[in-house]
């Protein structure tokens, strides 16, 4: 991938199809690391599919026999020195609190990193794709940080679908204008 | 900045509009979003149908969509074109330039852009 975004936005999806109803999406930098994770309350993996899930040719998918979402996470973040780590609670052994919880390391000065990009579109796409789904961003960086919430959003919405186009332009804008105020 | 009480104006003015018209959803647009797709440039390709059929005013007739993996993994971004009664159509290795011009000559003018089909790809 190209930039992280577009990993966090394929991260995110596994969320998704996982059932999620919400995704805790947090990017956490300091001045020499960069931290994401990807949090759902979703079905979780059962202890085989947590063992196996960073190997390329496993997938419960059946269109391809091979997964590539996490070990392309894996590859980006082990790239610059860091690496990742998947805690994850199944439904049949957690019924009351399931989910996953993926965690990536990149480190920022490392020849081999690739920039977050355009992490604002990844957000938008993610609503348009899944507007019942409920998303929680936030970036942290030099003491400042850019929230979006879509449970606050909903409740103002009243029944409005988060992709409507009106909306989806409002959500890029607002988180544009925090990114401007906090250059 | 973006406060929420524009985001109450964008719901006051959705509320009253008259919803569901005739002909609402007719055409299904379908983006391959799986990592595949996203690996190879859907993104932006879904961003740019999602701006343009709504420039175009097509956002009661097409709604744009997105699923997971299509299967031709090598021919990613993928986007599909359903319309009740027609062939589906399948457009391979697709840019937001060649989105633009699908929802201008394709969903706006009926004419399918042969070019970046499937069959127009071999
Ligand atoms: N958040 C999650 N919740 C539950 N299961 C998950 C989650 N993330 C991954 N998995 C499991 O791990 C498998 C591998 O995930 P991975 O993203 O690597 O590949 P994939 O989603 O199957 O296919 P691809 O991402 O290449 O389209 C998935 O098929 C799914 O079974
Ligand atoms: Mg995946």
């Amino acid at each position: 991938m190209k930039e992280i975004s577009l990993n966090i936005l394929d991260i995110a999806e596994n969320s998704v199809k996982a059932k999620a109803t919400l995704v805790e999406i947090t990017v956490t930098e300091t001045a020499y690391t960069l931290t994401l994770t990807v949090k759902d309350d979703g079905t979780g993996m059962t202890k085989d599919v947590l063992l196996s899930v960073t190997n390329p040719f496993y997938t419960t998918r059946t269109t391809r026999k091979v997964g590539m979402g996490i070990p392309l996470l894996q590859f980006a973040a082990e790239q610059t020195g860091g690496n990742i780590k998947i805690e994850s609670k199944h439904f049949s052994e957690y019924p009351d609190e399931h989910g996953t919880t993926v965690t990536a390391l990149f480190y920022k000065n490392h020849i081999d990193f690739t920039p977050l990009g355009d992490v604002i579109s990844s957000v938008t796409t993610l609503i348009q794709g899944h507007p019942e789904t409920d998303f929680l961003y936030k970036h942290s960086f030099s003491d400042k940080t850019v929230m979006l919430d879509t449970r606050e959003i909903r409740a103002v919405l009243e029944g409005v679908p988060l992709d409507t186009f009106e909306v989806l332009i409002w959500i890029r804008d607002n988180l544009r204008e925090q990114y401007d105020e906090n250059q | 900045m973006k406060s929420l009480a524009e985001l109450q104006a964008i719901k006051d003015r959705m509320k009253s509009k008259v919803a569901l018209r005739e002909g609402y959803g007719e055409i299904r647009v379908v983006v391959g979003m799986a990592t595949c797709g996203i690996a190879a440039g859907a993104r932006p390709v879904l961003n740019t149908l999602v701006e343009e059929v709504n420039n175009a005013g097509l956002y009661e007739k097409v709604s744009v969509s997105q699923t997971g993996c299509i299967g031709f993994c090598q021919l990613e971004p993928i986007v599909e074109v359903i319309e009740a009664g027609k062939e589906k159509v399948t457009y391979v290795k697709m840019t937001p330039e060649k989105a633009k011009e699908v929802v201008e000559k394709h969903l706006k003018g009926g004419k399918v852009v042969t070019e970046y089909t499937v069959a127009g790809a071999n």
